[in-house]
């Protein structure tokens, strides 16, 4: 459709197809100050340098803009003007250009991490540079073993000490710190067999120096905490990548809400609406507060809330949920609580008996923890015995004890689990499926049953036109109608004619349907009784009629479609042993029929929050481990009781939340990527500890019986911890 | 070996010289954004705005 001459919308290298997205008003987000008007985008589908420069330019060019800063990594879209420029044209400028566009609040969590990211890479940092200018003095002093002085042996050590100590104190300090505060509550973590290995090590090498001894350990600190705060960065910048990836899509849905203040109408932001004020509710608008509707009548589509694919009549003093959509006329209600509020209270409580329960969740290093400590500290303890019971110095027996603690150092077991999950959650990141949690994949590979949600989740959420043979004619004249409304049904007609005329004067009578004149002749499509058709009886599928003049009406029949592929999900998951079951806040038919398509025998209709939620305690007594799937508002509570689950990226941000992972696309293959990665993610970890295992069977009788010198451990160390890197790399066997 | 009286702080300093500019691009921020960094380069600066793509 574009000339010669028009920008081609979208990325210009095709990497991204162009994207047309209708942008609320964001007026609410502009920060204003002295300086100036501050505005943060999310810009989607930015790819290269053909894009950068036509956003930046574009924005640019309008009035007043000083700065206009793209971030191509993050998406982030930085905007700063002075004068009276409105920030809806900016966002226009940009979805002009076929990109998709929404605002950004910052929230505080992601800069906090963003700090605790820099902080992990300085120490990091820190600790390479100590550990490759020790090891360098370190390689001189093993080969001038025999051969080198004792003074200059003693120099080394010396200017070894002067690098290490600080490094190590400076590089260290977020295992102490987290060493010393699980310690003060009586628990203990990885983090404490490290702190005491570093510091033993660089206790004893202090001494050791001083007193002119042989062997130093000094790289052997260091080094140790270099390769921890390898996995500690690893794991901490996918944590954060993956977190701001879930906000991303939680800022598309983030809405502005129209307030009415006196006489006029504002536009501000949900957080800034308190219970009691009056908000305007646009035909199509999505509602980010609970109401009490006070004026209008229209419908409402609440299959995020409740389930229910069928839009509701609305009427004053109807009581709509945020997370529905008005779909036919606009509506006045009054907000009854906060957004922040506006869920349920006992779906807010169900949240959160869930998350504590996951929390008590032991992962596979943890487990794993917690039998190498009490092994490792008392074969010290009992080699430091042993020497001395056979005669030994105290010395000697000393640093044998340290260097068994240092050898069995529990870098290969600090990097087994970080280092698969960074692997599996960069895999699975590029496919579109964000996981909000490290062991999220540890449980997603136990689970032996899912629970999927039907609408929105099964299906597209939308219906869709069961077409007829030669109804073509018939629906291409009933979207001349359609076209004018936003109801569901309608769009969906739409959808089936494709472009073409609208109808001119169109009314839409809200509960009844669409009205016009079209050449003289009345046309009306909705209901049954509206369009003066005999209620078809005993069926409670989606239909519209269609009727013209005084011809008899004809029907429109709707189905809510599968989402593609869902069958082959389904089936192939049942080849892995996998039972499926459906449950629903829908009515009984329509699941029936979904059920049925997909040859799902365990399935429920018309279930509550609570009733999901029960189902989920049976289960769970059961002994099954339940993964759910779900994306609306009743399914919140059940998402965070489930064993693991999923979200899909159209979800309700409390869904995303209460969830492990959001995945995109219209497909459900991705559930299946998720399993397969996690079952590999899992596969991998238990071999990384077995490897880890294998190293200390090995490690310790040499250290025990007092031939670690710090060269050996230095080796040792080094190799273990790249076997359990590489193997975590190591790319996984396709099955099938 | 009075070589190395000269050539471990000349070394050490080297390192250190690495070690603080990396620091510093970290805290001025030239990590935050590689993918643009990289693109930012091909802009053409020199073209007419108005011209078309192609």
């Amino acid at each position: 459709m574009s000339t010669a001459g028009d920008i081609t919308p979208g990325c210009p290298s095709g990497l991204s197809p162009a994207e047309e997205s209708g942008v609320g008003d964001i007026s609410a987000f502009v920060r204003r100050s002295a300086e100036g008007n501050a505005l943060q985008l999310t810009v989607r589908g930015a790819k290269c340098a053909g894009c950068l420069s036509k956003i930046e330019k574009s924005v640019q060019a309008l009035p007043g803009v000083t700065q206009a800063r793209l971030n191509l990594s993050n998406g982030r879209f930085d905007v700063r003007w002075r004068g009276t420029l409105d920030a809806n044209r900016i966002a226009e400028t940009v979805s002009g250009l076929g990109y998709g566009v929404a605002p950004f609040s910052p929230d505080a969590a992601d800069s906090a991490a963003k700090s605790e990211e820099r902080k992990l890479l300085i120490a990091m940092a820190v600790a390479a540079f100590a550990a490759a200018n020790v090891m360098l003095l370190s390689v001189s002093v093993w080969s001038g073993h025999g051969e080198m002085g004792e003074t200059t042996r003693r120099v080394m050590h010396a200017i070894s000490g002067a690098i290490a100590l600080p490094a190590a104190l400076f590089s260290g300090r977020i295992f102490f710190q987290s060493a010393w505060s699980v310690l003060r509550r009586g628990h203990a973590n990885m983090d404490v067999p490290i702190s005491l290995a570093v510091l033993l090590a660089l206790g004893v090498s202090v001494a050791e120096t001083i007193r002119g001894g042989e062997h130093a350990y000094f790289d052997a600190a260091v080094m140790l905490l270099f390769f921890l705060l390898i996995g500690r960065f690893l794991d901490a910048r996918l944590r954060r990548r993956t977190h701001a990836a879930a906000h991303d899509l939680a800022a598309l849905q983030a809405r502005t809400v129209t307030r009415v203040e006196g006489a006029g109408a504002r536009s501000v932001r949900a957080d800034e609406i308190v219970p009691g004020d009056i908000v305007l509710v646009a035909p199509g608008e999505r509602l980010v507060v609970d109401v009490d509707v006070i004026d209008g009548i229209s419908e409402a589509d609440e299959s995020l809330v409740s389930g229910e694919s069928l839009p509701r009549a609305i009427a004053p003093g109807a009581r709509l949920f945020a997370g529905s959509i008005n779909l036919t006329q606009p509506l006045r209600g009054r907000a009854i609580a906060a957004a922040s509020d506006s869920l349920l209270a006992d779906i807010a409580r169900m949240l959160e008996a869930g998350e504590q329960r996951r929390s008590k969740y032991r992962r596979i290093a943890d487990k794993a923890v917690s039998l190498y400590i009490p092994l490792v500290h008392t074969t010290a303890a009992l080699t430091l015995l042993g020497w001395l019971l056979a005669g030994a110095g105290v010395r000697d027996a000393l640093m044998i004890a340290v260097s068994t603690l240092i050898i069995t150092c529990p870098c290969a077991l600090a990097l087994a689990a970080p280092v698969v999950q960074v692997v599996a959650a960069g895999r699975l990141f590029r496919k579109g499926v964000f996981l909000r949690s490290g062991d999220a994949l540890e449980r997603i590979a136990e689970c032996d049953h899912i629970v999927f949600d039907k609408t929105g989740t099964l299906t597209l959420g939308e219906p869709e036109l069961i077409r007829v043979e030669g109804d073509e004619a018939l629906v291409q004249r009933a979207a001349r109608l359609a076209r004018a409304s936003r109801h569901p049904l309608s769009r969906a007609v739409v959808s089936a004619a494709g472009a073409g005329q609208v109808a001119p004067h169109v009314k839409e009578h809200p509960g009844l349907g669409l009205e016009a004149e079209i050449d003289g002749v009345p046309c009306r499509l909705g209901s049954a009784e509206w369009t003066g058709a005999a209620p078809a009886a005993g069926t409670t599928q989606l239909q519209l009629w269609y009727s013209e003049g005084d011809h008899p009406a004809h029907p429109f029949m709707f189905e809510d479609a599968l989402r593609p592929g869902a069958g082959d999900v389904v089936e192939e998951l049942r080849a892995r042993g996998i039972s499926v079951e459906i449950l629903s806040g829908d009515r009984e038919d329509a699941v029936a029929s979904i059920a049925s398509a997909l040859s799902v025998s365990d399935w429920k209709a018309g279930a509550s929050p609570a009733d999901k939620v029960a189902r989920l305690e049976a289960l769970r007594a059961e002994g099954r481990k339940v993964l759910m799937i779900g994306d609306g508002l009743n399914d919140a509570a059940s998402l965070s009781l489930a064993h693991a689950s999923l979200a899909p990226g159209g979800a309700m941000d409390v869904s995303q939340s209460a969830s492990d992972g959001v995945y995109t696309g219209t497909g459900l293959g991705a559930i299946l990527t998720m399993i397969e990665a996690a079952g590999l993610a899992r596969r991998r970890m238990v071999e990384n500890f077995s490897l880890a295992a294998v190293y200390n069977m090995i490690a310790v009788p040499i250290a025990v019986a007092g031939f670690a010198t710090p060269l050996v451990a230095a080796i040792a160390m080094s190799g273990s911890s790249l076997i359990v890197t590489l193997n975590a790399l190591r790319p996984g066997w396709k099955r099938r | 070996m009075e070589m190395l009286v000269f050539l471990i702080p000349v070394a050490l300093l080297l390192g250190l010289t690495g070690l603080l500019s990396f620091i510093w691009a970290v805290r001025a921020g030239q990590f935050d954004d590689p993918d643009g960094a990289a693109a930012r380069i091909l802009i053409d600066e020199d073209r007419p705005a108005d011209e078309p793509d192609k």
